[in-house]
């Protein structure tokens, strides 16, 4: 149940938790410290907090992510914050750090782990520490993004270190493989399971800790997400309702577009639905809608007020999300078309990506083009709960999203036919019933495109 | 399914004929394959009920229960099928090449040469559909373990002597056959649907009969239809005239067919048992002839419902040998041969079977090793078939076109001058070409890598600028760029296969994963340790 606490000191409590149990574990505490952290709780803070606690304590750590975008991201923040730790930045031998990371001086990056060992901090991404071979272990590490990472890689990294605090997100994508599993399934140690699930599989006395506020995801969206996608680990927005606002300076002019924008901005959730129709993955007429809406976006000129302070609504701040990279190729195409920045090394530019590249984001405004709009069919890849969760949780005001009408007569048409492996727990919420919650909030929302 | 596959069932839908997927042969076939169609009984999991196999397609042979339940027959059905298919198995493993390797001495880190054996061929086995796969690795399961007479503790019930044998040799092939692209032990209409489209779903074309009547419709008829004749089509006795390519036997057959076989087998084999027990010559004589009858009678039955499928499986196979053989099945099937060479090794070598569940590091290896073989098997078939290297350049991940110039430039950041041409080509293809991604040349002389430079899309021109590929000198090696006027193909993907980060060894087995096997049992359904226990009862007969 939620507490009566405001939610700043309820997170306060919850990371003083955390931080207590890695860096002064009592005799005899499991080796491993698990965070649950749904978006936008903090989990960035987090770790970086956790970072500096354990050098202050007089030890080296290293850090796992997942991608390398996720391990500049966290050296650039690392070093900003954390001024006072010397960070070692490992990466592959084929690809530079980007340059925004290596201008900070704290930063030293190689390709050899041996130049970096007298580092208090080094990250890298769990397919580069996989193959560090390391004479003195870790005492300590940090794994960021946990429940991305998969198992067989935990298995192959987790000799390096004594004892670790696994953060991560359980709400978003599953990590994946291209290849038959089905005979590992039901192991507690299935190497295409996450890392957090076989490693708690193993440790049954780990109790994981939790995040209860997001802090990124606004009032309006708060109470869905966690009705929708944690069900079981209800979490609470951190703003009130009247602390995020959007103000478009264009009046609008009747259309469709600028009706589903001013939804947007008041209620937080919009739907701007084009008439049933079964079509290719990469649906012209949707493509162009998504193109359309962020144009229109950033033509009327709006205003994003929040608990930091007010600022206008740029291309940067703007995210398009879809399942697929051919649909995201497409977006991008038809964005340039209507002239609008995609490229991010020449100016404020809308970043256009797939919900796995999408994780750990976060913008003002999201359009999502619907997993399953115009599909004949429901697969479990479209069904997934992760997908749809990203995507409708990268958003600090609004999101909106495109979709063709006749999504909930496709959901009731699939029910999930994947067949029950004995020993996996069910996962809850299945990705059907996540879906129809958020299809029935956004029905309220809708508009439609003729 | 991409695009391009939706096409070719809408065209098969159209033209009511399969369309083909491949211009080559993507998976190896042997000169000798063994065809084996497995029947199973209904009503409990993998209970095996009759086997057609051979190597000749005029002379199948038939191994069946004649009572499913009974486990005696059963286990003289497995003995039978052991000596039928191992003497296959094994006679593969006497010719072999020495292939020429290095050892690195993990004390001075000297290398030595060395040599291993590799097997000059290997068995293949073809059963009719992914479920046969199964049914093997089921059987593969349920005997390998198996304590037979010559073990020190032989049990209340002894399997034959080869049966934990032919367990094992399944349980390999089946779970080779988990490895994209090899080809030990293959589905047929695994291997048709690789190669052609039909206008049915994916679960249509899991039968057999169905997926050929694509192929051959009877004259007036479409495949459509001719699938559904295939399907669907019964005698006057209300059997099916195709039946399924099973293992699971149409209900039809069960009730109509093979419970009265049983029931007669049954009843003669009372009779016998009675006219035993009473001590009565001429009436046991006349039973064991009635015995005699009721198998020749179950024989039939099943080979009545057995023929029509082996006879799919080799005309399949005939199918599948008009393509020519695409240029890498040669190493893949090298793959094949080292695996199968590796199992002969370990059961030379007297290893125990291979355990209930492997475990974390070994599930975890697989799992590497069938993720890079899935990715040398999507590179290669691009490589070997324009029509797979279509499905990569109409998602944009490749694009073909033909150069219309090349400008040679330098590199003078370094001490001495490096070529770093600028190729420019000509394409209809809309690649996702990102300036600055990295692009493969495909069929050139040597691996060749090149950067997206500048792309023009109303044009339809896209630079590159070559990286490598050019040889040591300060001037591109002749030959090693493309001519003006040359098509080229480029893929946005890389054409060599990554290898995998090493793994602990399993007695390193971390914390997070459980600790070495043994260790630390986890509760739960994968309680099982490594050992193999029988269960402690068992409905024997």
């Amino acid at each position: 149940m939620m507490s009566e606490q405001p939610p700043g000191a309820a997170a306060d409590a919850a990371v003083a938790r955390i931080l207590a149990a890695t860096v002064h574990p009592s005799a005899g505490a499991p080796r491993g410290v698990v965070v649950d952290s749904p978006p936008g709780a903090g989990k960035s803070t987090l770790v970086v907090r956790a970072a500096r606690e354990l050098v202050a304590a007089g030890e080296r750590l290293m850090i796992v992510a997942q991608t390398n975008g996720q391990v500049d991201d966290l050296v650039g923040r690392l070093a900003e914050k954390a001024p006072e730790l010397t960070i070692g930045r490992l990466h592959a031998a084929d690809s530079r750090p980007g340059p925004e990371v290596l201008r900070h001086a704290n930063v030293t990056p190689s390709d050899k782990v041996a130049d970096l060992v007298e580092q208090d901090v080094v990250i890298s991404t769990s397919a580069k520490w996989q193959w560090v071979r390391a004479e003195a272990p870790w005492r300590h590490a940090i794994v960021d993004e946990a429940y991305q990472m998969r198992s067989d890689a935990l298995l192959a990294v987790a000799r390096l270190f004594e004892r670790a605090l696994f953060v991560g997100d359980p709400g978003q994508l599953d990590p994946f493989t291209v290849v038959g599993t089905e005979q590992w399934a039901g192991l507690s140690y299935d190497p295409s399971s996450s890392a957090v699930v076989t490693m708690l599989a193993h440790n049954p006395q780990i109790e994981p800790h939790r995040l209860p506020v997001s802090w990124r995801l606004p009032a309006s969206a708060a109470p869905l997400i966690s009705r929708a996608f944690y069900p079981y680990t209800p979490f609470r927005s951190g703003t009130g309702p009247e602390d995020r606002r959007l103000t478009p300076a264009v009046r609008p002019d009747g259309s469709a577009l600028d009706a589903v924008i001013d939804r947007a901005a008041e209620h937080g959730w919009a739907l701007l639905e084009l008439p049933a129709r079964h079509t290719v993955r990469t649906d012209p007429q949707a493509v162009a809608a998504v193109a359309a809406t962020v144009r229109r976006l950033l033509e009327r000129g709006l205003t994003a007020r929040s608990e930091q302070g007010e600022a206008p609504l740029t291309a940067d701040r703007i995210a398009v999300g879809t399942a697929h990279r051919d649909q995201a190729a497409a977006v991008r195409a038809a964005l340039l078309k209507v002239g609008v920045p995609v490229d991010g090394t020449t100016g404020p530019a809308v970043t256009v990506d797939t919900a796995n590249r999408l994780q750990g984001r976060e913008y003002d405004v999201t359009v999502v083009l619907h997993p399953l709009s115009g599909r004949p069919d429901a697969t479990a890849f479209h069904l997934e709960t992760g997908r749809l969760c990203v995507l409708a949780s990268r958003h600090r005001h609004a999101c909106i999203v495109v979709a063709r009408a006749g999504i909930a007569e496709l959901l009731d048409e699939h029910p999930s036919t994947e067949p029950v492996q004995l020993g996996v727990p069910v996962a809850f919420p299945d990705g059907w019933e996540a879906n129809h919650q958020v299809l029935e909030h956004l029905s309220g929302h809708r508009v439609h495109l003729r | 399914m991409s695009l391009l596959t939706t096409l070719a069932r809408l065209e098969a839908v159209r033209s009511g004929r399969a369309e083909p997927l491949a211009t080559v042969r993507h998976r190896h076939l042997s000169e000798r394959p063994m065809v084996l169609v497995p029947l199973t009984a209904a009503g409990e999991s993998g209970a095996p009920l009759a086997v057609m196999l051979g190597t000749d397609r005029d002379a199948p042979r038939l191994h069946l229960v004649p009572q499913p339940l009974n486990r005696t027959l059963r286990f003289d059905f497995l003995a039978a099928l052991a000596a039928d298919l191992l003497p296959y198995l094994e006679s593969f493993g006497e010719d072999v090449e020495q292939i020429e390797g290095s050892e690195k001495d993990p004390e001075t880190g000297e290398k030595t040469q060395v040599f291993r054996e590799l097997c000059t061929d290997a068995p293949q086995l073809i059963v009719p559909n992914a479920a046969g796969v199964h049914h093997l690795a089921l059987i593969g399961r349920s005997t390998r373990f198996r304590r037979t007479a010559e073990d020190a503790e032989p049990g209340p019930h002894p399997a034959p002597l080869r049966v934990p044998l032919l367990g094992r040799w399944l349980t390999h092939l089946t779970d080779r056959a988990q490895v994209p692209g090899s080809s030990l032990l293959l589905p047929m209409t695994g291997l048709l649907a690789r190669h052609w489209a039909t206008g049915q779903s994916h679960l249509e074309d899991q039968h057999l009969a169905a997926r050929l009547a694509w192929h051959f419709p009877p004259p007036g008829l479409t495949g459509a239809q001719a699938a559904e004749l295939a399907e669907s089509e019964r005698d006057e006795h209300g059997q099916l005239v195709h039946p399924p390519a099973g293992p699971a036997t149409d209900p039809a057959f069960d009730a109509g067919v093979l419970a009265p076989a049983i029931a007669r087998y049954d009843a003669a084999v009372n009779a016998l048992q009675h006219s035993t027990e009473q001590g009565d010559e001429a009436a046991a004589e006349h039973a064991r002839a009635a015995v005699r009858s009721a198998v020749e009678h179950l024989e039939r039955a099943l080979r009545a419902v057995l023929l029509p499928t082996w006879r799919d499986v080799w005309q399949g196979l005939d199918l599948l040998r008009t393509l020519p053989p695409a240029g890498h099945l040669e190493e893949r099937w090298t793959g094949d041969r080292w695996s199968y060479t590796g199992h002969r090794d370990r059961l030379a070598a007297g290893e125990p079977p291979q355990p209930r569940q492997d475990d974390a590091v070994t599930a975890a290896r697989k799992l590497a090793q069938r993720e890079r073989e899935q990715a040398r098997l999507d590179v290669q078939e691009a490589l070997d078939d324009p029509l797979a290297m279509a499905e990569h350049r109409l998602s944009g991940e490749a694009f073909s076109g033909v150069v219309t110039e090349v400008v040679l430039e330098y590199d003078t950041t370094g001490r001495s001058p490096k070529p770093r041409p600028l190729v420019t080509l000509r394409t209809a293809d809309r690649p996702h070409a990102d300036l600055g991604r990295e692009a493969h040349r495909v069929h050139g002389p040597s691996a060749q890598k090149a950067r997206i430079v500048a792309v023009d899309p109303a044009e339809g021109t896209v630079t590159l600028r070559v990286l490598s590929g050019m040889g040591r000198k300060k001037e591109p090696e002749p030959g090693s760029l493309p001519e003006p006027g040359e098509p080229v193909t480029f893929t946005l993907f890389e054409l060599t296969v990554r290898q995998s980060a090493p793994l602990p060894e399993p007695d390193d087995t971390p914390w997070t994963h459980g600790g070495p096997p043994g260790t630390a049992p986890v509760a739960g359904p994968s309680a099982t340790g490594p050992s193999a226990t029988v269960a402690a009862s068992e409905d024997w007969e």
